[in-house]
């Protein structure tokens, strides 16, 4: 028997070449796997110290006395509600105005303008943004209405709003865009007017897509805490539903607790790093699949 | 019948016409103005902040960005530390992210089996949501300590020659080193997530006439894929950029708050973004506050040419890829 002389493994160069795709081929997925495994290692350090501190208590009470054991995160969490609610309250009426503005109204020059100052805005430090904040109505009262002049809730949900802002009129942006021009067409051949067609027809359709971008935005907004350092940061211990009032967060406990010496404290910094993140991917998830959804649907009408 | 419906139309039409045009001119005004508010933010982002930074300014004038101090007691305030603590963090945070950012979008658009592509899109898209305070917080007690101990002594083994690099104290856990650990994850969601959005979009064609020159996929990522979309990447990697200059929670968690900058990044140091966030209680006088938001300034500035670079970086690639 004679030994073939023709093989199709590959020598030489073109051996080499084979080589050097599968060295590429394995970074690439060593690169995906490390940043997984980085979030595993992260959510898992964040359960496994957070949950063993969640109980009853901390959810329903205040901080305990310092140094002493126990007590909970009850005034961050309702104020963590307050402020989301102002932020939401502000920025979804002006981001989804803006959007239908933009893709409704606008000439494409000026729906290109508004695109870009609100990405640049998208991409201000949040820090600025706090201090913004502050120079305009937690330093000094506002001018005319003679709100503020100190830390408050309603400072901490403006701050809060600017960052929803880009987020919500881009998304809105994103879902008006989709709706099939048919349907605007079908509406004004009826007769009705431009508002009305905007209203009855065109927001309805593309209700799904705003509400869940603005849940992406409210997932943001709610781990936030640059924003609310010059804002709303120095509050009482007791819960406090009052929006002129400054309040706690969540973020901020967080921020705190962490560069406390207190190894109570620690233990209440991971568990409510727990419920925060445990609130932000759940809800960024669901959101992401309704947004799929939704995009799907609204892509088959066309 | 004819002459009974040509005034009842002449009755209905005025005034539903009327309702239907002042509806609209009231909407387009309303969300005209929206519109133009959302605009105006930027505007008066940057306005409220120069004029807030204005004592500052006229008291310190352009040194505040040379002098290294910051003095409360004696009111002495300078930045140029802290300037350079933002660029050396934020640059090697992409150095690090850019690389690992470009090979899982490559990993997630040309080599993932499609059933993978989703999910593992997904989870590496979930970094980006999980906020910067508890990234920090895991930074100081689990990051920050594993570097310490294993990362920093092996670098600085090996690398150690080089000052940037040489070994710091004793197992010191907030480092500058750490914050760049930390800036380097939040950034990599955002880089590749844009970066497989443009790799997805370069044409089959283009792909596919590669490997049926017999290339590999290696090479054609390398001479076709990455190419077509440069200038992309880059303004990808810049986009990361902006969001580790401005990142101030997580980095003032982990990286020790401290100026004068050593000379190892196994040191503590600080950042711009960082003191404002440091500072939120400590500020009393005025000078104090309007130094802080001139640091706030500084950090505008920096940013805003980061991003306009990344533009001209974008328009030149474009235009020598037309080119070419």
């Amino acid at each position: 028997m004679t030994t073939p002389q023709l093989t199709l493994r590959a020598t030489g160069r073109a051996r080499r070449r084979l080589i050097v795709n599968r060295v590429a081929e394995v970074a690439a997925i060593a690169a995906a796997l490390s940043a997984i495994v980085v979030l595993g290692i992260m959510v898992w350090s964040v359960a496994s110290r957070g949950i063993s501190a969640l109980n009853l208590d901390f959810f329903t009470k205040g901080p305990a006395l310092f140094g002493q054991p126990g007590g909970g995160i009850a005034p961050a969490i309702v104020g963590s509600i307050v402020l989301v609610a102002i932020a939401t309250i502000v920025a979804l009426p002006f981001g989804v105005m803006t959007a239908i503005f933009v893709s409704e109204f606008a000439p494409k020059q000026w729906a290109d303008q508004v695109r870009l100052w609100l990405d640049t805005l998208n991409g201000f430090p949040s820090i600025v943004i706090g201090i913004f904040v502050y120079t305009l109505i937690v330093k000094e009262a506002l001018p005319v209405l003679g709100i503020g002049g100190h830390q408050s809730a309603i400072a901490g949900g403006v701050a809060l709003a600017i960052i929803m802002l880009p987020l919500v009129a881009r998304s809105a942006m994103e879902v008006l865009a989709l709706v099939p021009n048919g349907l605007r067409e079908g509406s004004y051949a009826l007769g009705v007017s431009k508002w009305q067609t905007v209203v009855r027809v065109v927001l309805p359709t593309s209700l799904g897509g705003i509400l869940t971008g603005t849940t992406l935005a409210i997932a943001r907004a709610a781990g936030e805490t640059a924003p609310l350092l010059f804002t709303c940061a120095i509050a009482s211990n007791a819960v406090d539903w009052n929006p002129s009032h400054s309040v706690q967060s969540i973020p901020l406990t967080i921020f705190t607790y962490s560069e406390s010496a207190d190894p109570n404290l620690h233990a209440q910094a991971w568990a409510a790093a727990f419920v925060l993140i445990v609130f932000v991917l759940v809800t960024s998830l669901t959101a992401r699949f309704l947004l799929d959804r939704s995009r799907r649907k609204l892509g088959l009408h066309r | 019948m004819e002459a009974a419906s040509v005034p009842q139309g002449e009755t209905l039409a005025p005034s539903r016409g009327l309702r239907d045009r002042l509806g609209d001119k009231l909407f387009y005004w309303l969300t005209g103005i929206a519109s133009l508010i959302s605009v105006l933010l930027v505007l008066g982002i940057i306005w409220r902040i120069l004029k807030g930074a204005w004592p500052a300014i006229q008291h310190f004038g352009l040194s505040f960005v040379s002098n290294n101090v910051w003095n409360a007691p004696l009111n002495e305030f300078g930045a140029r530390d802290l300037i350079i603590g933002t660029i050396v963090t934020s640059f090697g945070a992409i150095l690090l992210s850019g690389p690992i950012s470009v090979a899982i979008a490559l990993f997630l658009s040309e080599i993932a089996p499609p059933a993978i592509r989703g999910p593992a899109g997904t989870l590496i898209e979930m970094l980006a949501a999980v906020p910067s305070v508890v990234i920090g917080l895991w930074g100081i007690y689990v990051l920050a300590p594993f570097s310490a101990q294993y990362l920093q002594p092996a670098i600085s083994s090996v690398l150690g020659w080089i000052p940037i690099f040489s070994n710091g104290q004793d197992k010191v856990e907030s480092t500058v080193f750490a914050a760049i650990l930390v800036l380097t994850i939040m950034t990599i969601p955002i880089t590749s997530s844009i970066c497989r959005e443009l790799f997805l979009g370069v044409p089959e064609e283009l792909e596919e006439g590669a490997i049926g020159l017999g290339a590999t996929r290696w090479e054609m990522v390398k001479t076709v894929t990455v190419p077509s979309v440069r200038g992309g990447v880059i303004a990808a990697v810049i986009l990361g950029l902006g969001r580790a200059l401005g990142e101030a929670i997580a980095v003032t968690q982990v990286i020790g708050n401290f100026i004068p900058l050593h000379r190892s990044i196994f040191e503590p140091g600080d950042t711009l973004a960082s003191r404002v966030a440091n500072q939120y209680q400590g500020a009393i006088t005025n000078l104090q506050i309007s130094s802080l938001i001139y640091l706030a300034l500084i950090l505008l500035v920096i940013s805003f040419f980061a991003n306009f670079g990344a533009q001209l970086i974008v328009k030149r690639s474009d235009r020598k890829l037309a080119g070419s």
